[in-house]
């Protein structure tokens, strides 16, 4: 049986593809909270890029940095949930083309 | 072997990111974007990165999403009749997309990324071994996201909250 990781050039593939779902995701939505998934989506596919050089080069600061990315993701969620909120509690909705204000 | 479940977790991944952005109900989003968080930790397993594995598992899949899902209740948004962008928009937005992604695979294309071979097994993703690490080397900026979550903290609540005037607006 030979059991090998596959190279680091299917890793980067599979990360290019799940971060253009993700502004896909982005520009085909309008529903807030789903954009603020689409935004999680894409900085899991930089997380796991960055974890699968961390083991192509045998370095752990990039799977230290990994770490620091889901601290800063969990703090943008809580606050970013924050304001959609209180988004839904003014205009009785999470549709972000409303939030047209600035347009004229 | 490995390769193999490489790809399949790739596939299954691909297959659920997309249902996720295409579904109508935001709560069938969230349950796939679930499923695609967990896919993902099965590929952190398969690099031998335990540590990222556990913490994805428990803060992404586990905290991160039933956050959105409490939200999603909260708000009452369970319903399919949320509004959709025009077809045409969509059309654009996906066109869009992939113009990003053959700009990404281009450049990937000149650069040496690394070569052909194949990933090696290391046990740098353990626990122990990165615990290590971030104690060590990385305990500044350690300290320094305890004080990022603090405002995250007080951010959310006093954004969150009901102003004072609104309050008795609703009171009355």
């Amino acid at each position: 049986m030979n059991s090998y990781l596959p190279p680091i050039e299917h890793y980067l593939w599979l990360s290019a593809i799940l971060f253009c779902i993700g502004v896909a995701g982005v520009l085909i939505r309008r529903n807030g909270i789903v954009l603020l998934m689409c935004v999680e989506l894409m900085l899991n596919a930089v997380n796991l890029l960055f974890t699968a050089y961390s083991t192509y080069f045998q370095d752990s600061a990039g799977q230290v940095f990994v770490f620091f990315i889901m601290v800063v993701a969990a703090a943008e969620v809580a606050v970013g949930l924050a304001i959609l909120v209180m988004i839904y509690r003014n205009t009785k909705s999470v549709d972000i083309s409303l939030l047209d204000k600035l347009k004229n | 072997m490995l390769q193999y479940i490489f790809y399949i977790l790739s596939g299954l991944t691909i297959i659920s990111a997309i249902m996720m952005i295409s579904a109508r109900n935001p709560v069938h989003s969230v349950l796939y974007l679930i499923v695609t968080f967990i896919l993902i930790s099965g590929q952190y397993l398969l690099m031998n990165a335990q540590f990222l594995f556990i913490v994805n598992l428990i803060v992404y899949a586990g905290a991160i999403m039933v956050l959105f899902l409490f939200v999603l209740m909260l708000l009452n948004l369970n319903k399919e009749t949320e509004p959709q962008k025009s077809l045409k928009t969509k059309l654009a937005g996906v066109i869009s997309a992939g113009l990003l992604f053959i700009t990404i695979l281009g450049a990937l294309m000149k650069t040496q990324a690394g070569t052909n071979e194949n990933l090696p097994i290391t046990d740098i993703g353990l626990v122990k071994n990165l615990g290590l690490v971030l104690f060590t080397d990385f305990v500044v900026p350690f300290e320094i996201s305890s004080i990022l979550f603090l405002a995250a903290i007080v951010g959310a609540v006093l954004v969150g909250k009901r102003h004072i005037e609104e309050k008795e607006a609703v009171d009355e």
